[in-house]
C-alpha cells in the first residue's frame, strides 16, 4: 500500500512548525471577474495565506451566508463556468506555490463526472476538494476516485456530529478535517462559539492530526485564539467582503492582517 | 431428491408473495434515486427525525392521534365526486374526483403537516419552519403551529409573495412570520435553501416541516407515508362506488406529494395506470417550464438524487409555471424511480391547457380547482379521449382555487389591472 502524501496536510504541518498554525483563505472563482479572482487569490498567498480554498459558484449554496451568496450569484451572472475553476487553479499555481483546494457542492461534480473532474483538477495542479454537502457515508464514489488520483478530500465535522460520525470524518479526510465552529452558515461573527474548542477536543480523541476551524472567523485575534488549539483557521466571508468593497489591494491587506494571527 | 418432488415444488416457487411490493420502499433510496446529500451540521437532526419517525410508525397511539386529527380537524375521509358534465369533454370517460380541496386549509398539504407537527411535538421541538410556493403548505404549517402552540416561520420566494398575496395574509393572520426570500431566483427552490439555512443555525429548537416528497432522507418516505391516506381512502371509495378498480389514476406533479399520495395505494395494482402531469408552462420546447421528468436529467438538488432541471454544469435552471405550487425545478425521488421502472408515466401540461381545464371544471361542475390541480384535469381530458367512454379515471383534486381567483380573474379578464371586477 502506498501512502498518499497530502499537499494540504504538508502545508498545514509546515505552518505549525514555523508559526502557530495555518491560515486557510476562501474566495469564489469568477468574482468580481475571473481575472480579478485569480489576482485576489494570488494576493492572499503573497500576504501569508498557507492554503487556498477556491469556491465553485453554485446556484443553490445551502451552507453559505449572504456575503458569499451575493458573490457567487455575481460570478454566475458574469458567466463563470465549471471549466473556469480548473483554469483558475492552473493560473494561480503558475504564480504561487500554496496548495489549492476547490470548495464545491456535489451536483456540479456529478454532472461533470466524478472521475473526469478529479483528473482535470489533477492536471490543473489542484490539491483536492472540500465538499460541504457530501458526507463520508454518501461519498463512496469520491472516496474511490480521490484514492486513485491522490487528491485531498476535506469532510466537515459539526458540533452536532456523533462520535461515530466524527471518527468517519477523521478517518476519511485527507489534508484536514473542516471543523465547523458553530451551528450555522458561513458569515463573520463577533463571538466564536465555545463549541469550536469542544469539537476540536472531540476530534482529537478520534485521532485527528490535522484540523482547521472555519465559519464565523474574521479577525487576527480570533485566529490567534483558534490556533492555540487547532492546526488551521479558515476565513471566507470577511475576505470576500474585503474584495467586494476594496478590490485586490484590500483583500491583500486583510490577508496580511489576518496572517498576523498566525505568529507564535 | 427425485424428479417427482422437484416437479411438485417447482410450480409453488413463484408465489404472489415473491413479487416484491412497490409499496414497501422506505428510503433512503428508491432504486438509484434518493439518498442524503446534506451538510454534516444537519445530519444529526435528520437522524433524530428518522429515529423518531421509525418509532412513531410502530406506535399505535401516534396513528390514533393522527387519525383523530384527520377526522375532527382536516375532515377525513375526503369525499369522491363524479363529474359527468366535465367528463363529456374528456371522451365520455367516467371521471371521479378525490376531493382533497375540501380539506381544512384547502388542499392535501394538511395531511403531511399534521403528521410532521405531531412528530415534532414528540421530539420536543418548539418551532416549525417551512418553505412554500403557492402558499398552501405555508398556510397548512401556520395552521398546525397555531393548533399545537408552536412558533412558525415560513420562507417564501419574493416572486411568490407577490403572486400569492392572499396566502401571505392568511399565514400572518394565523400568527406565522412570513419571510420573503430575495436570494437566487426568488421562488420555491430558494425558499427551500433559506429554510435549510435557518435549520442549520437553529436545529436544536426547530423542526423543518418540508412540504413535499423531496429533500434528504427521511423526508421523501415520511411525507409519502403521511399523504398516502389519500389513495388508501380513494381506492376503497372507488371500489365501493363502481365495483372495481379505476383504469387510471391522475395527479399533478410539482415536488410530487399529492401525486404520490394518491398513487401509492395503487402501486401493486398493475391494471391501474398512473399518470403524473408536470407543469409545461409556456411549452416544453421553450425554457419556460417546470417539466422536470420530461425535460430534466438526474442530479442532486436539496439533498436527494432525482430528476432536475439543470444546465450542463449542474447549475439549477429557473422553472416556470402559472401555478406557483408546481414551479419547482426538482421532483421527489420516488417519482423519478416510478418513472424509471415504467410504473408511472409523467407528461407535460401547458399553462394554457391547465387554465382551460380550470375554467371547464368551474362552469360544468361548480368546482373552482387550484391551478395546480387543473394540470391534472387537463391531462385527464386528453387521457379520457384516449381511453374512451368505458374507462374510469380517478383524479386527485389536490386543492381548491380560492387562492387563485386573482390569477384566474386576470387570465380570463374578469378582473381589470387594478384587481377590480370588470363592469
Amino acid at each position: 500500500m502506498t501512502t498518499i502524501v497530502s499537499p494540504v496536510g504538508s502545508a498545514i504541518a509546515r505552518a505549525n512548525s514555523d508559526r502557530s498554525g495555518a491560515l486557510v483563505g476562501y474566495l469564489p472563482v469568477g468574482f468580481p471577474t475571473l481575472d480579478a479572482s485569480i489576482d485576489a487569490a494570488v494576493a492572499l498567498v503573497e500576504n501569508g495565506v498557507d492554503v487556498l480554498e477556491l469556491g465553485l459558484p453554485y446556484s443553490d449554496p445551502v451552507m453559505d451566508g449572504p456575503v458569499i451568496q451575493a458573490a457567487t450569484v455575481q460570478a454566475l451572472k458574469n458567466g463563470t463556468r465549471l471549466g473556469d475553476a480548473f483554469r483558475a487553479v492552473e493560473r494561480i499555481r503558475a504564480r504561487v506555490d500554496a496548495p489549492v483546494l476547490l470548495m464545491t457542492y456535489w451536483n456540479p461534480v456529478l454532472q461533470y463526472g466524478v472521475d473526469r473532474f478529479a483528473d482535470d483538477l489533477v492536471s490543473a495542479g489542484g490539491a483536492g476538494l472540500i465538499t460541504p454537502d457530501l458526507t463520508v457515508d454518501s461519498g463512496a464514489d469520491w472516496l474511490v476516485t480521490s484514492d486513485r488520483t491522490g487528491l485531498d478530500r476535506v469532510f466537515l465535522a459539526a458540533p452536532t456530529s456523533t462520535d461515530e460520525r466524527l471518527r468517519l470524518a477523521v478517518e476519511h479526510s485527507r489534508g484536514f478535517v473542516y471543523t465547523v465552529s458553530t451551528m450555522g452558515i458561513t458569515g463573520a461573527r463577533a463571538d466564536l462559539d465555545a463549541a469550536a474548542r469542544t469539537l476540536v477536543t472531540r476530534l482529537r480523541e478520534q485521532g485527528a492530526e490535522s484540523l482547521a476551524v472555519g465559519i464565523g472567523i474574521s479577525t487576527a485575534e480570533q485566529i490567534a485564539e483558534i490556533l492555540g488549539y487547532a492546526d488551521g483557521a479558515i476565513v471566507g466571508s470577511a475576505l470576500v467582503k474585503a474584495l467586494a468593497d476594496g478590490g485586490v489591494p484590500a483583500v491583500g491587506r486583510l490577508a496580511a492582517t489576518l496572517a498576523g494571527g498566525t505568529a507564535r | 431428491m427425485t424428479d417427482t418432488t422437484q416437479t411438485s415444488t417447482t410450480p409453488a416457487a413463484p408465489t404472489p408473495d415473491a413479487a416484491p411490493s412497490l409499496r414497501a420502499e422506505a428510503g433512503p433510496f428508491f432504486g438509484e434515486f434518493g439518498g442524503r446529500f446534506m451538510p454534516e451540521s444537519l445530519i444529526a437532526a435528520l437522524d433524530e427525525l428518522d429515529e423518531a419517525y421509525q418509532l412513531a410508525k410502530l406506535d399505535p397511539e401516534f396513528h390514533r392521534e393522527l387519525a383523530e386529527l384527520g377526522r375532527t380537524y382536516t375532515g377525513r375521509p375526503s369525499i369522491l365526486t363524479e363529474v359527468p358534465r366535465f367528463a363529456r369533454h374528456a371522451g365520455g370517460a367516467r371521471i371521479i374526483l378525490k376531493r382533497e380541496d375540501l380539506n381544512h386549509t384547502g388542499s392535501h398539504k394538511i395531511n403531511n403537516v399534521l403528521g410532521q407537527a405531531l412528530l415534532a411535538k414528540r421530539i420536543g421541538k418548539k418551532r416549525l419552519i417551512a418553505e412554500t410556493g403557492a402558499g398552501q403548505h405555508g398556510v397548512a404549517t401556520a395552521t398546525a403551529a397555531a393548533l399545537f402552540g408552536m412558533e412558525c416561520v415560513v420562507y417564501m420566494g419574493e416572486v411568490d409573495t407577490e403572486r400569492q398575496a392572499l396566502n401571505v395574509a392568511r399565514m400572518r393572520l394565523l400568527g406565522a412570520e412570513v419571510v420573503p426570500v430575495a436570494s437566487g431566483t426568488r421562488t420555491l427552490k430558494d425558499a427551500l435553501n433559506e429554510a435549510f439555512r435557518d435549520w442549520v443555525a437553529n436545529v436544536e429548537s426547530t423542526h423543518y416541516l418540508l412540504g413535499t416528497v423531496a429533500g434528504p432522507h427521511p423526508f421523501p418516505a415520511m411525507v409519502r407515508d403521511f399523504v398516502k391516506v389519500i389513495g388508501e381512502e380513494a381506492r376503497q371509495q372507488v371500489i365501493d362506488l363502481t365495483g372495481s378498480l379505476p383504469d387510471a389514476v391522475t395527479a399533478c406533479v410539482g415536488g410530487g406529494s399529492n401525486a404520490i399520495g394518491i398513487f401509492h395505494a395503487f402501486l401493486d395494482d398493475p391494471s391501474v395506470k398512473l399518470f403524473g402531469y408536470e407543469a409545461a408552462g409556456l411549452g416544453v420546447d421553450t425554457p419556460q417550464h417546470a417539466a422536470t421528468i420530461t425535460k430534466g436529467r438526474p442530479g442532486v438538488l436539496h439533498g436527494s438524487r432525482s430528476f432536475m432541471l439543470q444546465d450542463e454544469d449542474g447549475q439549477t435552471l429557473d422553472s416556470h409555471s402559472i401555478s406557483a405550487g408546481l414551479d419547482y425545478p426538482g421532483v421527489g425521488p420516488e417519482h423519478a424511480w416510478l418513472s424509471s421502472i415504467g410504473r408511472a408515466q409523467y407528461l407535460p401540461v401547458t399553462d394554457s391547457a391547465a387554465m382551460a381545464a380550470f375554467r371547464l371544471l368551474c362552469t360544468t361542475e361548480g368546482i373552482i380547482p387550484a391551478i395546480e390541480s387543473a394540470h391534472a384535469l387537463a391531462g385527464t381530458i386528453e387521457l379520457g379521449r384516449e381511453l374512451g367512454p368505458d374507462a374510469t379515471i380517478l383524479v386527485n383534486l389536490s386543492g381548491r382555487g380560492d387562492k387563485d381567483v386573482e390569477t384566474a380573474g386576470h387570465y380570463f379578464d374578469v378582473l381589470d389591472e387594478q384587481g377590480n371586477a370588470r363592469t
